[in-house]
């Protein structure tokens, strides 16, 4: 059932607390183990209140989900973690939903929400960045399979992920877009090796990963043959409102920090940097209220090209607003905590010591599409300013210059 | 109005620094060694310091030194900056050199003047060359030439052969291994150029100025830095704009050349006329202060208020316009980010910059 089909009459916030609270007096989450907690609460429903009856949710707008997680939090019970399984809740799942099919979103949605799979993002290349349809990874038929072999890279968290979304061609012959095919990989298949891939901040979130013949049935296949490209768009749709689109209060992200800062290091002050703090928190502010705006909009549905400004605003603040706060530290702001290579089980933007913070928000304007390449989306997509022309959009995929 | 070109003989010592640096420490080997580097290269300095005299360009012949200026030590600056090489030069060819020379210190001079000894001032690395940062950088005691106190986050001190230390009784020259003397490494935002922590406890040490001399060495010392730094911060924006234009002319996607796209290019033709104003700005300074221009303090403040945010934004760029390779840690960009945000910082913030101009320039709050 799709989410507006009971947009007529959604609950109010009380019917809606009042619901989370039935479930509760039947589900003590002092007693449960917090994964039959979990399971427990996707099966109720109350998992993603817009998702439909069956798979999580109820249908109800997606703006009660607050409320729910609020009500939840309030009571102390477990939530599901979910800045570890950021991909498979903000990319994979909408994808499944939208084009999967229904054994495809019973085997998935419900592991996936609980965190017991973590999910990675098999896209980009080492040429198919930006570009990402010119991508080579190639996929070929074997029997009721697929040999998949390639090589992807800057795969975040590949290393923690038991499934993969995973663009691959599987026809050389046709215009890039055409020859696409996306697929659901299994992590631990033969043939799939992740290696660390070394950030800026010392550490490895993301890997490059080596495919090589690796077999996925065609069961695993999301969408038709060829069909990849449209349902890759609503991935990166998701993927630019689950980066920088999250619901938070004031001052809850990086701007919070510096807050904090400035309230407990008054030694630090001075006019001109209090002038500027005061700007940063005016932007982060409005940007959170746009936010809010963008979400309210979007109560059912999948988010539109209007989803990239979120993004973009998100990465021009942080990146911003963690500068300000090395210049802020002064002296204290060139001393590091470590540069110690690791491999961390989840991505953080706020965490760890401002020299981290300050180099990690550099990310945030390539990663899930860079910022230039939003700004194409809104010139072309929103403003419906004339494209930049194109001679490889009609070329078959092969022929292409590499 | 001040020569602000180059001169002959400023090509032709960038042209042979640029020369050695490429073959002895190229960025590539800077990055391999940036986890372990001290912020030293005792054979590369050997050649640099030494043999090619450059630690005694501000220093006079009588001293040793090669009787030229600061002038020509911002041309050296501006390359180590360009290549990000780990070597002590900022710290102990011009800011030790600086203040031991308004000391009047001959020994020490002629101890610097062929890099035998390296010296660095034991300030933190983020000292304004004003007289609060002047006085805040002072918290050490002398007593009758044994020395007590911390200074946090000092550069090139970790493999400096003499502290200069500024005390409530005087400038000090303390050798490195004087009993008392603690050194800590600070794991530092800019890996090249690595911080440590100082602490003296009762380290004796050589009164080499004292009263309102010593200020005004260590002063001197400082807006020598600050000013040389602007130089260091131009090498830097530099080689982030050569290395990203070469690279948009090399990465295809959409079946050209991303470079060819108009809203690059314009990123990249900003990029440029901010590097050709800093370039303007940083030499201002540099012949000013080598030339003891009454606007020293002017063109120091302005070229480290306008420089710094130059090469951060430089170094942003770079980062950035190199898509997901800029952020490995396998691409060097990472060195050059590190080094500008570090340099943004030290000798004081382009706000305090703003400051110091504010008052010099009669433009109270
Ligand atoms: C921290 C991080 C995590 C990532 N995680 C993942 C992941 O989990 N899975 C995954 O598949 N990928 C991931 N990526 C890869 C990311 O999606 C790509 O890096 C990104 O799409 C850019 O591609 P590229 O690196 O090839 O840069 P390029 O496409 O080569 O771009 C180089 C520069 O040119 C600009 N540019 C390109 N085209 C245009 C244009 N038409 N107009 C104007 N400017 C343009 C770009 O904005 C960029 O500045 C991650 C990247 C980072 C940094």
């Amino acid at each position: 059932m799709p989410p507006e089909a009971r947009r007529d009459q959604p609950p109010d916030p009380s019917q809606v607390r009042a619901r989370v609270k039935e479930f509760l007096a039947t589900h003590d989450p002092t007693r449960l183990s917090r994964l039959e907690f979990l399971r427990a609460r996707f099966d109720a429903g109350l998992a993603w209140v817009h998702y439909p009856e069956g798979l999580g949710g109820l249908g109800w707008p997606r703006a009660r989900q607050p409320v729910v997680d609020a009500a939840f939090a309030e009571a102390g019970a477990p939530d599901n973690d979910p800045r570890r399984i950021g991909i498979g809740l903000g990319m994979a799942a909408p994808t499944i939903l939208a084009h999967g099919t229904d054994e495809q979103k019973q085997r998935f949605l419900r592991p996936l929400w609980t965190g017991e799979e973590v999910w990675c993002q098999l896209f980009s290349e080492p040429g198919a960045g930006s570009d990402l349809a010119a991508l080579a990874t190639r996929a070929a038929g074997d029997g009721d399979d697929w040999l998949v072999t390639g090589q992807k890279v800057w795969t975040s968290i590949a290393h923690e992920a038991r499934w993969a979304i995973l663009l691959a061609r599987t026809d050389p012959e046709v215009p890039k877009h055409q020859g696409i095919t996306y697929f659901i990989c299994d992590m631990t298949a033969p043939g799939v090796e992740v290696r660390p891939l070394r950030q800026l901040t010392g550490e490895a979130e993301f890997n490059e990963v080596f495919l090589t013949d690796v077999r996925i049935p065609d069961a695993h296949r999301l969408g038709e043959v060829g069909d990849g490209w449209r349902v890759a768009r609503t991935t990166l749709m998701n993927e630019r409102v689950a980066i920088g689109g999250a619901a938070l209060p004031r001052e809850g992200g990086m701007i919070g920090v510096v807050a904090g800062t400035w309230r407990e290091r008054p030694g630090l002050r001075t006019p001109a940097l209090h002038d500027a703090l005061l700007r940063l928190w005016v932007r982060a502010e409005v940007a959170r209220l746009t936010g809010e705006r963008l979400r309210q909009q979007l109560a059912a549905g999948q988010p539109g090209p209007e989803g990239s400004a979120a993004k973009l605003t998100f990465a021009r603040l942080n990146q911003e607003i963690s500068g300000f706060e090395l210049e802020l530290l002064g002296s204290d702001g060139l001393r590091h905590d470590e540069w110690t290579m690791r491999r961390p089980p989840q991505v953080d933007f706020t965490g760890r010591s401002p020299g981290y913070r300050y180099l990690r928000a550099k990310g945030n304007s390539i990663e899930g599409g860079t910022s230039e390449v939003l700004r194409n989306i809104i010139a072309e997509r929103v403003l419906g300013l004339p494209a930049e022309p194109r001679s490889d959009t009609n070329v078959v995929w092969k022929d292409l210059p590499k | 109005m001040t020569d602000l070109l180059y001169s002959d003989v400023e090509d032709q010592l960038r042209g042979s620094v640029r020369e050695l640096l490429a073959e002895r420490s190229p960025v590539t080997k800077v990055l391999s060694g940036c986890e372990t580097s001290t912020g030293h290269d005792p054979a590369l300095w050997r050649v640099l310091a030494g043999e090619m005299g450059l630690a005694g360009l501000a220093v006079p012949e009588k001293h040793g030194g090669a009787g030229a200026s600061l002038r020509e030590a911002a041309v050296v600056a501006e390359e180590l900056g360009r290549a990000v090489t780990p070597l002590p030069y900022l710290g102990s060819a011009v800011v030790a050199t600086a203040a031991a020379r308004a000391a009047g210190d001959g020994e020490l001079l002629s101890a610097l003047a062929d890099g035998s000894t390296i010296a660095a001032l034991a300030v933190p690395f983020a000292t304004e060359p004003t007289a609060a940062g002047v006085a805040d950088a002072a918290p050490f005691r002398g007593d009758g030439g044994a020395v007590t106190g911390q200074a946090l986050g000092v550069a090139d001190a970790l493999v400096a052969d003499v502290l200069l230390v500024p005390a409530d009784t005087g400038l000090y020259a303390v050798p490195a291994t004087a009993s008392g003397v603690e050194r800590h490494p600070v794991v530092s935002l800019d890996l090249t150029r690595p911080l440590c922590d100082v602490s003296l406890r009762g380290a004796s040490g050589r009164l080499i100025a004292s009263g309102p001399g010593a200020a005004d060495a260590v002063r001197a010392g400082l807006t020598a830095g600050a000013a040389m730094l602007a130089s260091e911060q131009l090498g830097i924006a530099e080689w982030c704009l050569d290395t990203t234009v070469d690279y948009l002319k090399s990465r295809y996607q959409f079946g050209r050349a991303v470079g060819s796209f108009q809203a690059l290019k314009h990123r990249l033709a900003d990029v440029w006329v901010d590097v050709a104003q800093a370039r303007a700005a940083a030499r201002y300074a540099a012949v000013c202060v080598a030339g003891d221009d009454p606007d020293a303090g002017v063109a120091t403040a302005l070229a480290q208020a306008y420089g710094s945010p130059v090469a951060v934004h430089a170094a942003e760029e770079c980062v950035q316009l190199h898509g997901g390779i800029g952020f490995t840690w396998e691409h060097p960009a990472h060195l050059f980010l590190k080094r500008a945000k570090a340099d943004a910082i030290g000798f004081g913030t382009p706000d305090r910059h703003r400051a110091v101009l504010a008052d010099l320039v009669k433009l109270p709050a």
